[in-house]
Order: C-alpha cells, then structure tokens, then sequence
C-alpha cells in the first residue's frame, strides 16, 4: 500500500543559541493509507510537537514531511491553510468545538468553509450523524451533551471532509474510561468501515492499543516501534505496558 | 519601579488603550475647540451688535460644556472600567507576589495620570489646529472677513480645558481605588475562567417578541407622524416616547433570535463559508448588549435627529427673516405717561419732559433731537390703542376656563393691542403685506406666532363677540388673519385687534406710537451710515434723546439680521457640540464592549483557524461580525429619526422648513460616518490584534 504521510529525518529546536532545545531529534517513519497509527511517550516527549509539526500547525526545523504526496514544509500562507482544510482531520483532547453552535453546525462547519454546496451538506452531516450514532444529539449545544458526545462530534467533524489523514491528539484525555471505549470503537469503525488513516498521540496504554501500530518517542528520539500484527488487543496491551516501563526510564535515573 | 511598570503596563497594552485613548483625545480637542470660540480670529471682526450674541452663545456654551464634562466624566470612568476589569488577572499575580492594594491602586493612579497628561497634550494639539478650520467656518456663518489668516490659541480654553479633565481623572482614580479595594484574590485569579454555558433563546418567542416590538414602534411612528394633531399637549408626547423606547429594546432583545430564524430557513446562505459562525457569534453575544445597543440606538438617534433639524433650522430662520423685515427701521414710543407707574415691582416717577415728549409723536421727537428727517423716507406712523376692559381674558370669554386648564402660565391680564384699520392697511401697504376692510360691528383678530393663533382660533371658530369702547364688534373671521405691524426674527405676533375707524378710541386709550419706515439710501454703505445715527451710542441724536432722559424703543433691519443669524449659530454649535458628543459616547460604548468580547472570543478563533479557516476567512467572519454590531443600532437610529425628523418638522412649522433637510442631512451623515467610522475601524484592528495575539 502507498504512503500517506512520510516523515523525513524532521528536527524541531526552541531556544536561541546560547539554550537550544531539541524538541525533535531527527524522526524519520511512513504512514500507510488505512493504517491506525499511535505515538507514545511521555509529556516533554516531544510527541506533541511531532503532531503539531505534521498537522501545520508547527513548522519544522529541518526535514521533511510528506503527506498524499505533498511535501507540506514547502507550503506557505494560504495554500498551507487550504491543505490543511482539505487534506487533514483534527480531533483534539479539549474538542475544541464551537459553544455558540449546535453539534449539527459544528460538524457542517468544516464544510461551509470549504464551499461545498448547501444540498450536499446536509447530506453528509445526517450521513456521518447517522454512522457515529450522534443523531438525536444533532441539534444540541455541546454543553448539553456529555464529553464522549463531543468527541464523537469533534470525530465527525474532522472525518466528514474525507481527509487524507486524521490526526488525533489526546483524544480521550478529557474523557472516562466508558467515553474513552466508545470513541475508540468509533475510531476502529472509521477506520475499517470507513477506510480511514488514523494518527493518534497519547500516552494512555489502554488508548494506544487500538492501534496497529506504536511508536515510541523520548526525548525527541524515536525509542521503539510495536507492531500488533497478529496479536489479541490484550497481548499487545500487555506489550506496550512493558515498553511504557522500559520508556520510563531505567535505574540509573533513579538515585 | 511602580513607575516603570505602569509606563511598560501601557506600553504592553496600547492595543487595549487605543479606544480609551481615542475617546480622550477626541474629548479634549472637541472641549477645547468649543469653549475657544470667543478668541477665534472671526469673532474679533464681527460688528458690535453680533458681538452681543457671541457673548450669549459663549454663556450658553458654558453651562453646556458642564453637561458634557458630566457626559465625558462617566464615559471615561466606564471606559476605564472596561480596561481594569481586563486586567484583574494581572493584579491578581501582583497580589500573590505581596503587593498591598494600596500599592496596585498606586500603580493604577500612575497610569491613569500617564494617559491622562499625554491625551491631553494630544487632544489640545488636535484642539488647537481644528479650532483653525471651525474659525473659518464660523467667519462664513457670521460674513467676517478672514482675508489675512492669524494663528490662535486661547489660554483660557486651553486652561479650562485642563481644570475640567483633571477633575474628572481624579473621579476615575477615586473610582479605581475603590474598585480596587473591593477585588478578592481568589475573583482576580480565576477572572479569566468564564462560565461556558450560553443562553440560548427560545427562537418562538424572539420572533413574537420582534413582531410586538415592531408592532410598538410602528404605532409610535405613527402616532408622532400620522396622528400628530392628537398630540397637542406636552404630556402627550409622552407614550410614544416611551413606546419607541421599549420597542426598540425589544427589536434588540429579539432581533438575534428573529434574524436567526430566518437566515437558518434559507440554507444556502446559512450554509456558505463562516455565516452560521457569525451569526451565531452574534446571536450569542447581542444577548448581553441588548442593554447598550438600545442605549447606543437612542444616543444616534438623538445625533442625528438634533444634527439635521437644527442645520437645517438654521438655514430656514434666514429665509424666513426676509419676510418679517420689509422695512429698515421701527421706533416704538410709550404714549401719555402717567406722574408715575409700576415698572418690574418698582415705582418709577417721570419728570415733565418725558410726560410732554409722550404726547408728541414720534417724527416730532426725532426733530426735537437733532435728526436729519432727510435721512427718513416712506415715514408712516400710527396710534396703538390699549384698555384694560379688553385682555386677553376678556377676549377669550367663555372659552377662558379651558384655555387657562390648558396653559396656566399664559400672561392673561395683558391688554390687547387695538389699531385702527385704515392705521394698519398704511403700515400693510408699506410692508407689502394683505390689507383688509371691515364694517363698522365688525372687528379681525391678526396673529401669526403659531401656538397663540391655535389657542385663539378656539375662541374664534365660533363666531366671537368683543366689546370695544362701549360698543358690541363680532369677529367678521372665524379664525385669526395673518399680519404683523413691528419687525421681528419670526413670525411672533400674538396678538392685533382692528377695528373699523368709526371706533371710539379716546385719547386715554393711545398706549404707544409707531413709526416705520426706510433708510433715504442707496447703496449698503449709506445705510450702515443711516444706521449708526440710530444704533451708535455716539450719535447727536441719541446723545440728545439721552440727556432730556427720553427713550424711543426700535428695531432695525440690520440688527434683526445679525441677532437672528447669531441666534442660529448658537444652535447650530451647540447642536454640533452635543451631537458629536453624544456620538463619541455611543460609538466608544459599543467599541468597549466589542472590545471585551473579543477578548472572549479568541478561543473561537482559535478553533476555526484549527480547523483550516485562511486568516482571510478569520478577519472577514470578525469584520461582519463588529460591522454588524455597528450598523445594527445605526440602521434602526436612522429609521427612528425619518420619523423623528417629520415631527421636529411638524411641530417647528413655520421655523423650520423641509427643503433645506438635505444638505443638513448630508453633513449629518458627513459628521456621523467620519466620527463612528473611525471608531469602528479602531474596534476591528482592536479585536484583530486580540484574537491574534498567541501567534
């Protein structure tokens, strides 16, 4: 299967001369189209701004990141913005949905800003409603709906534009571990039934383990990578949980 | 140290302050120009009888400049308010670090000083230099020559200027500290967490409230315009003040819902780029302006209604003057002085001139003096008659009680003025106004001031009977004949009574004598000259008038002129003077509250630049937005004074006149559009800067 995001030996630093921080050291690895990606590390990681770095929102030191084909470090102003629009989906920890809107507006929002014609929208917006089974939720205000709800909105949101690529920071941060299940049920639906490709970033191991694949980060660095293949969810949990205690340091951190 | 964190505190905020800023300097420059009139370069050319009338505006200006210090005083203290409250967070990490209140309000007095002393510079310059450009204007008001330009600067505004913004920079400082003093730590600190809920209205109820709203509004409009006759008393007027103002808070309380409504019905446009989002933002937020958007709505209303009626009131008067002045001069002379009468509560004796002098007419008197009667032509004059067996009273008759239930304060006793008809139709001809004739039981009642000629016609429709010297005369009109016989500024008299010559008028009866007539002159300047020998206190013959201690009233043409332009003037500055103020405060208002929610809604922002919105899509949604919260009040101002206007009109009829509405309309909107634009833009670049700020 062909490549949707390829990552290019990327390097991030903050700071000036005199206090450099490398927030990302040289990371290099592919996405394939369908796949259910997860990045692991703790915070201070650098995880996060790996996300940022991919989704635009950040621009890289040096490196390169190619996404559907586009190198997207080259982008600049308006262009980055359309790419972003047309080519990625957000799902953030916060949700980061409007408070002034009903779910329905929020979700149709990422398509009036792409122009799409009214008839269609409304089309797609019942569509997915009916698919995350958000339906009955449609004409309410997110603070009337429960958080799992608004993440299934804020999923919605970032699926209806058929994005390359859905990155997805945190997504069950703000949630219970109930929420937690059922949104990611909707991401293994949207990713099987759905086809699509999903980038995840968090540190909860339950989380990361309905992915297909992890990779690990620390301290800029890419630490390790598990592959599910085969596994049952329970074995490959259990083998994420021993990289999270390798990750965590070993004894020689400890005095 | 305090001081270094205050100037970098203001430094750091000059995004926030440029609206505050904005309204001081706009503040002082206005105060300063309006109260330097009296040095402007105009005034000191302008002839000696103007001279007085600038004395009175300048007084008049005064006691306005206290209203709008008063204005001015809450607007800034409000404003204040608005950039303290921003920065409760920012006191809050001052008070964890150990700062003492007192410390907190120091800082805040130094800031305020810091503005205050540098607005103030600002605005006296602007002041200074604009105050140049409105000499010009009132050189063009008053015809004085500006040939050669001077530089003018005026201590005394400048001085007073100063004194009066300081005063009110103590009352912020007073008011910051007691803020301040009230402030808990805990309520600094968490002052940025807001609650997430919004309130959403039922959308039902907006639009039956937005029907009623309109339905209200629409009676009042009717009532004020329509049905205007019904309105014939003060109190009267004042439902459907009322009603416009409830109307118009319900449309805002509403209007959100109601738009929304709509809009979502036609989804094409509700689904098309970031309209939802922007009507929502507003359909969110007008919730918590209803308040202030009406506030604002009634001010602009205020503006423009005073602004155009009376720009254009100005114009109509100088029209109007052309037709009360036909001649150049009036002298008016008391007849048949008594030993002594009662003047003002006082006795006031005569000596056996002034008693001879009033039982010679007035042409006698003039020669008497020393004047020139070649200087004099087309002289007429005539006997006015009085007796205190017919007033104003009496003329009334039956329909008195009513009358006085209606008008109390109306002078009743006053004796009618009584002339005789072939008296009048010499002074008509003259004046080139109607002459009448009348049969011996008949009498005419001539009035032209509007509101005594409704009361009058009361006692009229009906046929009204009055006796005169013994005899019985019934009214040959069932209402009041226009006419006048002394010059005024405008149509205000109230009141002649003509009887047929055959009338017994006695002696005793002759009260004053009238003389008119015109200036022996050709050309303008030989009637400047005619007119000091009346007007100069130098001349021989008021010298002579002076020292036999005699004393002719009278009336010019030319001085009527300049009192009645001077008189114009007056309300047109102060017209502008408060409009713009007015102004000022309605668009500072709304430009503080655009502000302060802009602050809250840069998380939204946030998001929609998330979730791929160009910086283009971002300021456009933010333009619409504030463009909305600008035009909405302006739109329903202007309604409000299409209706407004008409029933200044109604009411001022005769004094002021429709055809001269557009130009004053157009200077309106000239003076609105630069001064509420100018506000508006400072709002979007404001609110621009703060939704950006992360970046």
């Amino acid at each position: 299967m062909e490549n949707v995001l390829e990552v290019k030996n990327i390097e991030k630093y903050y700071g000036n001369k005199s206090n450099l921080t490398k927030a990302i050291d040289n990371i290099s690895f592919n996405v394939r189209n369908g796949e259910f990606v997860g990045i692991m590390g703790a915070s201070g990681s650098g995880k996060t701004t790996l996300l940022n770095c991919i989704s635009t929102i950040d621009r890289a030191t040096a490196g390169h990141i190619i996404i559907n084909g586009e190198d997207i470090t080259k982008l600049k102003g308006n262009k980055l913005n359309k790419f972003r629009r047309e080519e990625l989906g957000f799902i953030f920890q916060d949700f980061n949905l409007l408070d002034t809107l009903t779910a329905y507006e929020n979700i149709a929002l990422a398509l009036t800003i792409q122009k799409v014609n009214a008839h269609e929208i409304d089309k797609r917006v019942k569509e997915i409603a009916e698919k995350l089974e958000i339906s009955e939720i449609m004409n309410k205000y997110p603070y009337q709906v429960s958080g799992g709800q608004k993440q299934r909105i804020a999923s919605a949101r970032a699926i209806i534009t058929n994005p390359k690529i859905v990155l997805a920071d945190e997504p069950t941060g703000a949630l219970d571990s109930k929420s937690a299940r059922q949104l990611l049920g909707t991401f293994e639906y949207l990713n099987q039934k759905l086809n699509a490709t999903i980038l995840m970033v968090t540190h909860d191991a339950f989380t990361a383990s309905y992915a297909h694949r992890i990779i690990f980060i620390k301290d800029g660095k890419i630490f390790n990578e598990l592959v599910k293949g085969n596994d049952t969810r329970k074995q490959f949990f259990e083998k994420i949980i021993e990289v999270q205690t390798l990750l965590g340091g070993d004894l020689n951190d400890v005095i | 140290m305090l001081f270094k964190l205050s100037w970098n505190n203001m430094k750091k905020s000059f995004k926030d302050y440029a609206i505050y800023f904005l309204t001081l300097v706009l503040g002082v420059a206005i105060f300063y120009m309006f109260n330097s009139i009296d040095s402007q370069q105009a005034m000191l050319k302008i002839s000696e009888s103007t001279r007085e009338i600038i004395k009175l505006m300048i007084a008049i200006l005064g006691y306005v400049s206290v209203f709008v210090a008063v204005v001015l005083g809450l607007l800034i203290v409000y404003a204040n308010n608005f950039l303290i409250n921003r920065r409760k967070k920012e006191f809050g990490i001052y008070m964890t670090l150990g700062m003492g209140k007192r410390q907190i309000s120091r800082i805040i007095l130094l800031e305020t000083i810091l503005v205050g002393i540098i607005s103030l510079i600002v605005g006296l310059v602007i002041g200074i230099f604009a105050s140049q450009f409105m000499s010009i204007l009132i050189a063009k008001m008053f015809e004085a020559d500006m040939s050669e330009f001077r530089f003018v600067f005026s201590i005394d505004s400048c001085i007073k200027t100063c004194v009066y913004f300081a005063v009110m920079y103590v009352a912020v400082m007073l008011f910051n500290t007691y803020t301040i003093s009230r402030y808990k730590l805990i309520n600094l600190l968490n002052a940025t967490k807001k609650n997430e809920k919004v309130k959403i209205k039922n959308p039902i109820i907006s639009v039956l409230i937005f029907i009623i709203g309109a339905v209200i509004l629409g009676i009042a409009y009717w009532k004020v315009t329509g049905d205007v006759h019904s309105l014939n008393t003060a109190d009267k007027i004042l439902p459907p003040i009322l009603m416009g103002i409830v109307g118009t808070i319900l449309i805002f309380w509403s209007l959100s819902g109601f738009v929304l409504k709509v809009v979502q019905s036609m989804k094409n446009t509700y689904l098309k780029g970031t309209n939802m989002f922007v009507l929502r933002q507003i359909n969110n937020k007008i919730n918590t302006t209803v308040a202030s958007m009406s506030v604002i709505c009634l001010m602009l209303f205020m503006t423009i209604s005073i602004l155009s009626v009376s720009l254009s009131l100005r114009e109509s008067m100088q029209k109007e003057l052309i037709d009360v002045t036909p001649v150049d001069l009036n002298l008016v002379k008391t007849a048949n002085l008594p030993e002594s009468y009662m003047k003002y509560g006082k006795e006031v004796k005569t000596t056996e001139v002034q008693r001879a002098d009033s039982r010679i007419t007035i042409q006698e008197t003039l020669k008497n003096n020393g004047l020139d009667m070649n200087v004099l032509k087309d002289v007429i004059e005539i006997p006015i008659y009085a007796s205190n067996s017919l007033t104003w009273e009496d003329f009334f008759g039956d329909k008195f009680e009513e009358v006085k239930a209606e008008f109390p304060g109306l002078a009743y006793d006053t004796a009618e003025e009584i002339v005789r008809i072939s008296d009048y139709n010499k002074i008509a001809k003259l004046y080139g106004i109607e002459q009448y004739e009348l049969k011996d039981d008949e009498y005419i009642m001539l009035c032209d001031f509007d509101n005594m000629e409704n009361l009058r016609n009361m006692a009229l429709v009906n046929g009204n009977t009055l006796e005169i010297a013994g005899k019985q005369y019934k009214s040959k009109y069932n209402e009041c004949k226009s006419g006048f016989i002394m010059m005024s500024t405008s149509h205000t008299n109230t009141g002649i009574v003509l009887v047929p010559d055959t009338c017994n008028l006695t002696e005793d009866m002759r009260e004053q004598q009238l003389l008119a007539c015109n200036y022996n002159a050709n050309t303008e300047e030989e009637k400047q000259e005619i007119e000091k020998l009346f007007s100069s206190g130098d001349s021989g013959f008021i010298q002579n008038l002076v020292n036999n201690g005699l004393d002719i009233d009278g009336m010019t043409k030319i001085a009527l002129i300049e009192a009645s332009v001077g008189v114009a003037t007056i309300v047109t500055f102060i017209a502008i003077y408060l409009g713009v103020i007015f102004l000022i405060a309605s668009a500072a208002i709304l430009a503080l509250k655009q502000l302060t929610e802009s602050s809250d809604n840069k998380q939204r922002y946030t998001i929609l630049r998330k979730i791929g919105c160009d910086e283009k899509m971002i300021n456009k949604a933010l333009f619409r937005q504030i463009a909305i919260f600008f035009v909405l009040p302006l739109i329903l101002a202007v309604i409000h004074s299409i209706f407004g206007i008409q029933f200044a009109m109604t009411i001022m009829e005769g004094l002021a006149n429709s055809e001269e509405l557009l130009p004053s309309i157009i200077w309106t909107v000239v003076i609105i559009g630069a001064i509420y634009g100018a506000y508006f833009m400072a709002t979007y670049l404001g609110s621009k800067n703060i939704i950006k700020e992360d970046e």
